[in-house]
């Protein structure tokens, strides 16, 4: 169109700052993986140490225990993981998880079908989850308020329903429970839950990371502001990590009762904590935007570690397992922060 | 409503560039008579305004003149209360941003505002990623992204995080952004606010090949230098209205800041304000040596003397502001002295400034001011209460009859010490402010913008105060963005430019002496420094 010499490219300056920009930014895209790194080295060298000082520390079984006795608190930590990469936090999950292992006991007395009572379960959660979510966005209420509310109304429904442990009889439910696969080529046994718990885990990742809802939740914990200013549909990324948290505990319940065969109250007192710190162990800000899923399975593999180290030592006393993740989640949450100031 | 020198949009007298006669072709974008008002302030009245294909438009004026309100009526965040936004002549009413961005309006604002935690490529594609079977295609986005990058000339790694980039790089990505839209209006609000002079040029460069691209481009900024180097015409408000509509190769900077500034034959400007004595020959009340911060304000000298009202001049972002704020202690100076009464305070910070008898009303008074939850009674006695200090409290006769007298002085409507103060209007709840500061008798009383965005009746109110306190023997420093006004009430005035204290001006100078001085420097200067001397500075 015009030819106006001001067109022309200027700046030799400003090519060679792009260029060391462009440089740097390799390097600060490497960087968000670090915690996840750092997580994953830490994960390797507490086993290890194990290892070393106990002679059965080792084996392959130790390790599928670990997916084994911790798969509901996996799930959990992937369902909270997509809360607080959108900046919130969601506390309600450990009393969703036993309201939902509650009602899939209760409903199996009644005598429910069990398909019909994993479907129920799993609706009740994502609902419960969606309204959390809703009223947080809608009325822009803190998320810390609103799911505390929830957190005191799910357990406070389980009292409802009964006071005493509720016992599944449920064949389906006791086979599952029962049920043990042999992985092919080794001797290494693991439970229908760690399937569970894998697949959800997959299913989280391609979410987060192959979808526009997925990329929304990264962008709305980046700024909600921007993110809306952007025309992003930041309602649907928020209120749906709602959602997915309060399904992830609906599972994360059923995967309990599997593991109890037993609906109880007080069931995973105090598991929104753990599923959060696992969060935080693997990586994500708290202030959202940052983190992966993998992340969360690391925090959550650190914490059995840590208790299966305690319990091969015998001598301590398991109060040290919540001394040790006091511990780590300081030293996490401090490496996070130092990290975050050096790139700014 | 029309004001004397509103000038019609004017056509060169001989055509000087005749490939690009913008004035012929027909808007992209316009608003006719757009008027939006908030509680006490009309922001907006009767705007007209063009915006044509393929040409860099600057958006001019001082604080509070409109132009993010009026950005902000173009692009659907506001809803005008009268008149209309014509998209290619059509009339629009965009819901929300996202509405108009589908509409071809893309606006990138002075804050960027991308995700610094994603990639590069994922912000400029965010919401219309490439996918294939349903899933967000990493690699095709990347490629896209570098496409449009090496389109503008920019070069960063798309699948580095936004946030390892320096500003300027952020700002071209949001520019991207915008691009990629294929956006027929580009808005850039203050895009240079913290760039330097190289990535100025950076992005003028951008600016200008989208333009040529035929991109209608808004360009927001209050550095003149910038504004006739890159715009093709410009639109100058003031206080909400239309002053003037010019081609910028026919306008002087002279003539721009004279437009920006306002010149008001008012009665009071023929008949100046009574002043008091000239108060230099007393001891100087406050006295600044080589006061200065790295970023903020260059080093100044400055004599303020008991009964004296000393005026600061300059354009927005001259750092009137930054100047005051060292005065108070709001900011760390990092060089200089600063007496007050003749005491040299060493202790840095409000309080010490509060102690010494230092009062500042800030700018922006529902930020930094007011209090709205509490009522207008514990807002006008929180500042005595501080410095009192809590185990003295007032007792409560006392302080009735102390907001009794200051609602009285300052004719605060409605006249109830229980009112809470978000109720009031921007006017008194300006009042209040003073209020809070004036009961604690202070020896220096620092005003920035006291009377912005409040109606003229309230104005005049205070600017009567402001002469009545300097003659009971309070020193005065005034800030407005109104030339007239510090003109009228100072007994001196500082002029301020690029973030230096350029002059000393008796108080009975004139409009066009100020004006004269600042445009006058810059003209100096034009032709060996594109970007202000300010801009590098200031990102220091």
């Amino acid at each position: 169109m015009s030819t106006d010499v001001r067109t022309q490219p200027t700046g030799v300056a400003g090519a060679g700052a792009s260029r060391a920009s462009a440089a740097r930014g390799w390097l600060d895209a490497r960087s968000r993986f670090l915690p996840v790194v750092a997580t994953f080295v830490l994960f390797v060298a507490m086993f290890a140490a194990g290892s070393l000082r106990h002679e059965n520390f080792g084996s392959p079984q130790v390790f599928a225990n670990l997916f084994i006795d911790n798969a509901y608190l996996v799930v959990l930590a992937v369902g909270v993981t997509f809360v607080i990469l959108t900046g919130g936090i969601d506390l309600s999950v450990a009393s969703v998880l036993a309201l939902s292992a509650m009602v899939a006991a209760a409903s199996l007395e009644a005598g429910w079908s069990a398909p019909l009572v994993v479907v129920a379960v799993l609706v009740l959660g994502a609902v419960f989850g969606t309204l959390q979510g809703l009223v947080i966005h809608f009325f822009q209420i803190q998320p810390f308020i609103v799911t505390l509310a929830g957190l005191f109304l799910a357990r406070g429904l389980c009292y409802v329903i009964s006071v005493d442990a509720i016992a599944i009889a449920d064949p389906t439910f006791r086979a599952v429970a029962s049920a043990y696969f042999v992985l092919p080529g080794t001797s290494v046994g693991v439970t229908p839950n760690v399937l569970v718990a894998v697949a959800v885990v997959l299913v989280a990742v391609v979410l987060l990371h192959l979808t526009r809802f997925g990329r929304t939740v990264y962008a709305v914990g980046g700024g909600e502001s921007s993110a809306t200013l952007m025309g992003l549909p930041v309602a649907r990324a928020k209120v749906g990590a709602y959602a997915i948290s309060g399904l992830c505990a609906a599972i994360s319940g059923l995967l309990f009762s599997f593991y109890s065969l037993s609906g109880y109250s007080l069931t995973a007192l105090g598991g929104e904590l753990d599923a959060i710190a696992a969060v935080v162990i693997g990586g994500t800000l708290l202030s959202g935007g940052v983190g992966f899923v993998l992340g969360s399975l690391l925090g959550v593999l650190v914490l059995g570690t840590i208790q299966t180290l305690i319990s091969f030592e015998g001598t301590l006393s398991s109060w040290w397992t919540k001394i040790f993740v006091g511990a780590l989640l300081l030293l996490f949450v401090v490496l996070q922060r130092v990290l975050v100031r050096r790139r700014s | 409503m029309t004001t004397p020198e509103r000038a019609a949009p004017q056509r060169p007298p001989t055509p000087a560039a005749p490939d690009r006669g913008p004035d012929q072709r027909a808007p992209v974008l316009a608003a006719q008579g757009l008027s939006i008002e908030f509680p006490g302030v009309k922001a907006l009245q009767e705007v007209d305004f063009r915006l044509l294909p393929g040409e860099v438009h600057a958006l001019m004026g001082e604080n509070g003149a409109g132009k993010s309100t009026l950005i902000k009526c173009l692009t659907g965040v506001y809803r005008p209360t009268a008149g209309a936004v014509l998209l290619d002549g059509r009339p629009v009413s965009f819901s929300r941003p996202a509405a108009a961005q589908e509409a071809g309006v893309s606006t990138v604002y002075q804050e960027v505002n991308l995700c610094p935690n994603l990639t590069v490529a994922e912000n400029i594609l965010l919401g219309r990623e490439p996918r294939r079977l349903g899933m967000v295609d990493g690699r095709a986005m990347r490629a896209r992204a570098a496409e449009v990058l090496e389109g503008m000339g920019v070069r960063a790694d798309p699948g580095s995080a936004l946030g390892s980039h320096p500003i300027a790089v952020q700002q071209l990505v949001a520019i991207a952004r915008a691009i990629v839209v294929d956006a027929r209006v580009l808005i850039l609000d203050e895009p240079t606010s913290s760039l330097d002079a190289d990535e100025v040029e950076e992005l003028f460069r951008v600016v200008r090949a989208q333009r040529d691209a035929g991109t209608a481009i808004l360009f927001v900024s209050h550095f003149l230098e910038q504004v006739f180097a890159v715009s093709d015409r410009m639109t100058v408000l003031r206080n909400g209205q239309l002053v003037g509509e010019h081609r910028t190769s026919g306008t002087t900077r002279l003539q721009l800041v004279g437009e920006m500034l306002g010149r008001e034959l008012s009665a009071s400007d023929a008949a100046p304000a009574a002043r008091g004595d000239d108060a230099s020959d007393r001891e100087p009340v406050l006295r600044a040596r080589g006061l200065g911060r790295r970023g903020g304000v260059e080093p100044f000298d400055l004599d303020v003397h008991p009964g004296e009202v000393v005026g600061l001049a300059g354009l927005l972002g001259s750092g009137r502001t930054e100047l005051v704020r060292l005065l108070f202690g709001a900011d760390r100076p990092d060089s200089g002295t600063l007496e007050v009464g003749g005491r040299r305070l060493r202790a840095r910070g409000p309080r010490a400034a509060v102690a010494a008898g230092v009062a500042f009303s800030s700018e922006d008074r529902r930020a930094e001011g007011v209090v709205g939850d509490l009522s207008v009674r514990d807002n006008m006695v929180l500042a005595l209460q501080a410095s009192r200090g809590w185990a003295r409290p007032l007792p409560q006769r006392a302080k009735d009859e102390l907001v009794e007298e200051w609602i009285r002085r300052l004719d605060l409507r409605p006249a109830s010490p229980d009112t809470l103060v978000r109720n009031l209007s921007g006017g008194n709840q300006q009042k209040v402010l003073l209020a809070r500061w004036l009961i604690t008798r202070p020896r220096v009383l620092i005003l920035d913008e006291p009377t912005r965005g409040i109606d003229i009746g309230a104005k005049t109110q205070i600017a009567d105060l402001v002469l009545e306190l300097a003659a009971g023997g309070t020193a005065v420093v005034l800030i407005s963005a109104e030339l007239e006004e510090v003109l009228r009430l100072a007994h001196r005035v500082v002029v301020m430019k690029d973030r230096r204290k350029i002059a000393e001006l008796p108080g009975d100078c004139s409009f066009d002496d100020v004006m004269g001085l600042i445009a006058r420097s810059d003209d100096d200067h034009a032709h060996h420094e594109l970007a202000p001397a300010g801009a590098e500075r200031r990102t220091a």
